[in-house]
């Protein structure tokens, strides 16, 4: 069996295509484990979703071939969530409320503050508490 | 020994020695403090924080025909126009109008004096809208108009406290979360906010306040400004450690200078959710290295810098003065201090990483002859003591 990967995707749904079944296709369909992070789908609107899949890289991308063909695009370097880099100041208050340590001291002497993004789940905790509105989301 | 003006001669040849605050410690271990004593001319602190108590006197010059400004609005936020004709003060925690503030708790608390100082220093373009009642040498009523920190005449910045000397650490005891000018704190002691650089911080370096007096010339967000004078709420004889470091707040500075010399990176407005806008302000002192007990005090470290934590449910709103423990700053900067046999989550409202900086900006400037060192022409108060504000029946 082909070695599984994990990958952090966002979707972005045009106005027409929220009323498709998209994630329970990638779920029957491509064998993909799915992990909704963050959903915002709603009727008339343009939506956004931030979730990771979990597959066979020919599976994910067998997925991602599927979404493509409801006009629904995707973004692979997520993005959900963003730290603009000329306003954080490197104060340190996100780092106790990002819970997975996305947010994190990359260097003990400098105390620069660095965003794995990889490591986000989204939680938007940090957007609730950086003084400097630093941290955003894109939906 | 040295003079200041023996160390300013070396900075005008361009040949003296500046090292930072956080530099010197291994520097003056390696040398010993005698031979460093003689070699050091200037050791650099620095310090990026909130600070609430700032704000900036602005002259808009005069309209044709004059206006006599009793009230007065800036991006809509309200300054105070107490002064002359057309002088205003902009407080940096002042709201913008209309701002729902804990209307709808926590607030977010997006736009206020501190915003309007940052897009000021950046240049931005910004409203003022000023009101008047009238009179026969000032007759217009009313204008609105558009101007840069370039159309006016000037743009003071004039903080009546900056640089505490030592800051406390805030958890919370309660059930809930809290929003405070601390940040953002979770129920029962889950994190701890502090605010200081430590190691780097001005007056964590000169603890006695030999150096850093009313006139020492200051590098302010960029500009070169000066201590006008001790800062609100100085009180430099609360307890210390045995090497003079004091165990709570204690000193503080009141800073002045041309927000037309700033850069917008060190002048940045602050919302803590909750709580209210403050401004964030990058500061840095020189010391300069008169002898070796001045060496030395410089050498102090996050080590033996110890901070009080403080409940702000509970006993620093109730102004009980408790003190649940010391920590040091090392032990902070680890990410994890212990309270009371219950591991904390650590995290800051100061950036070090700013501070540290600012540190060698400044140790730059100096180097380069750009930045003179000035000796203070009074020195702050080492025995004063916070008076409280009592609430009083009138008295017959």
């Amino acid at each position: 069996m082909s070695q599984t990967v994990t990958k952090k995707l966002m979707l972005f749904f045009p106005k027409c295509e929220c009323e498709k079944p998209i994630i329970y296709h990638l779920v029957k369909d491509h064998n993909l484990i799915v992990n909704v992070f963050r959903a915002k789908v709603t009727p008339e609107e343009e939506g956004y979703l931030a979730l990771d899949v979990t597959g066979t890289e020919e599976d994910i991308q067998k997925g991602m071939d599927f979404v493509k063909t409801f006009n629904v695009s995707i973004n692979t370097t997520g993005k959900g969530i963003t730290v603009d880099e000329d306003h954080c100041t490197h104060c340190g208050h996100c780092i106790t409320h990002c819970p997975t340590g996305a947010l994190h001291i990359a260097d003990m002497a400098t105390r620069e503050v660095i965003f794995t993004e990889s490591k986000c789940i989204e939680c938007m905790g940090c957007i609730r508490v950086c003084p400097y509105n630093a941290c955003a989301s894109a939906f | 020994m040295k003079t200041y003006e023996q160390i300013n001669n070396r900075i005008e040849s361009g040949k003296a020695v500046v090292l930072t605050a956080d530099e010197i410690i291994d520097y003056v271990e390696k040398k010993g403090l005698a031979a460093a004593a003689k070699e050091v001319d200037v050791v650099t602190t620095a310090t990026f924080g909130p600070m609430c108590s700032s704000g900036c006197v602005l002259n808009f010059g005069h309209s044709k025909p004059k206006i006599r400004m009793s009230e007065a609005w800036v991006q809509d936020v309200l300054v105070y126009t107490g002064l002359a004709a057309v002088d205003v003060y902009l407080g940096a925690t002042q709201l913008r109008h209309n701002d729902p503030a804990n209307m709808d708790h926590p607030g977010e608390f997006r736009y206020g004096g501190a915003h309007v100082m940052e897009d000021l220093v950046a240049g931005k373009t910004l409203q003022l809208f000023a009101l008047s009642y009238g009179t026969d040498c000032y007759p217009l009523r009313e204008i609105r108009t558009y101007f840069t920190i370039n159309d006016l005449n000037q743009a003071i910045m004039l903080n009546p406290r900056n640089c505490y000397q030592n800051y406390n650490v805030a958890v919370n005891d309660s059930d809930r979360t809290i929003y405070t000018y601390m940040g953002t704190l979770e129920p029962k002691r889950k994190n701890a906010n502090y605010c200081s650089a430590g190691q780097l911080s001005p007056l964590l370096n000169d603890p006695y306040y030999e150096t850093i007096g009313v006139g020492t010339r200051v590098w302010l967000a960029g500009a070169h400004g000066h201590v006008y004078a001790e800062g609100t709420q100085h009180a430099g004889g609360g307890s210390r450690t045995p090497e003079g470091i004091p165990k709570g707040g204690s000193g503080t500075l009141a800073l002045t200078a041309d927000m037309k010399q700033m850069s917008k990176e060190f002048v940045r407005g602050t919302s803590f959710r909750g709580y209210g806008v403050s401004l964030a302000l990058g500061v840095g002192i020189p010391i300069p290295i008169l002898n070796e007990d001045v060496l030395k005090r410089t050498c102090i470290s996050d080590r033996e810098i110890l901070a009080p934590v403080v409940d702000y449910s509970h006993d620093y709103p109730q102004n009980t003065g408790k003190v649940l423990c010391h920590v040091s700053y090392e032990q902070l900067r680890t990410g994890e201090i212990e309270v009371e046999g219950k591991k904390v989550a650590v995290g800051s409202l100061s950036s070090y990483y700013k501070a540290l900086e600012i540190a060698h900006l400044l140790a730059d400037e100096i180097k380069r002859g750009d930045f003179r060192l000035a000796e203070p022409i009074a020195y702050l108060p080492k025995d004063t003591k916070m008076r409280p504000l009592v609430a009083r029946e009138k008295p017959s």
